[in-house]
């Protein structure tokens, strides 16, 4: 079992985590078009930054071993996803004490 | 089919359904919840490309934590008086569906038309100890960088989220 686990790269291609983090990423640019909450906004982009992870991940690991620059990517996508997260929330909390609303339809100041 | 190849599929089916019910479930507390699961698949990705740091790192921070972030900040936005959206989607979800499409089409296009180099068949696993080593070797002042912004959106989003007196 943990032999099997070692060698997964081997045994899967390349294109295969390509193509789950294509589909996430699709989804994820669904939700940011779709969704009208800003909350579930945020979680459309976190599904995007995600896909963009594993890729970076995945290169890393199938083509660049030596120096894995890709993994070091992936490592700094987390911290920045997490720094986004706390601050877009900050700005939400704040727009639905002000506003009294999280729908970003009503809030159209800047937009005429 | 081998051990890895099933487990593959499992993950790659978990992550890609609980992406769906991300987007389209209508509760959003479930959404939520939804994309927990979501990224735990993406967790198992990362220990099949043999990661298991960034595997924890992923439940540690992204399942864990922003997604405690995430409910709170679900549970804070909801009014009093229910004033959330009856629709889940707006009125131009059938642009994002064909614009998301379309993206999908190209990237997989793309995948499908690239030859990857992977000819050697042999992959080099990348440990804990090769990865600290050069991310506080090679990569110190990105990962300073990255403190330093860590700490700025932090106390950014207390400073832009705090109530000050006398309001509302």
């Amino acid at each position: 079992m943990v032999t099997a686990l070692e060698t997964a790269p081997e045994q899967i291609p390349l294109e295969a985590f390509l193509f789950v983090s294509a589909i996430i990423f699709s989804l994820g640019v669904y939700g940011v078009l779709s969704r009208r909450n800003a909350v579930q906004i945020l979680m459309s982009v976190e599904l995007m930054l995600n896909a963009v992870a594993v890729n970076f991940v995945a290169f890393a690991v199938y083509t660049d071993p030596e120096l894995f620059r890709g993994l070091v990517f992936g490592v700094f996508v987390i911290i920045i996803a997490a720094a986004e997260v706390g601050l877009a929330l900050g700005i939400i909390l704040r727009l639905f004490r002000n506003r009294g609303t999280a729908n970003v339809d009503e809030v159209a100041t800047l937009k005429w | 089919m081998t051990v890895a190849e099933v487990l593959f599929y499992v993950l790659a089916i978990i992550a890609i359904i609980a992406s769906v019910g991300v987007v389209t479930v209508p509760n959003i507390v479930h959404a939520a919840l939804f994309l927990i699961l979501s990224l735990l698949g993406v967790a198992g990705f990362y220990i099949l490309l043999s990661n298991e740091f960034l595997a924890l790192v992923q439940i540690l921070i992204y399942a864990g934590t922003v997604g405690v972030l995430l409910l709170f900040g679900l549970m804070l936005t909801r009014g009093r008086e229910q004033n959330l959206p009856s629709v889940p989607v707006g009125a131009q979800w059938p642009a994002g569906l064909v614009a998301s499409m379309v993206l999908l089409a190209v990237l997989l296009t793309a995948v499908l038309d690239v030859e990857w180099p992977r000819d050697a068949g042999e992959v080099t696993l990348i440990d804990i100890n090769t990865l600290g080593g050069a991310l506080f070797r090679d990569w110190l002042l990105p990962f300073e960088l990255v403190s330093v912004v860590l700490t700025v959106a932090l106390i950014g989003a207390v400073v832009i989220a705090h109530q000050e007196e006398g309001e509302a």
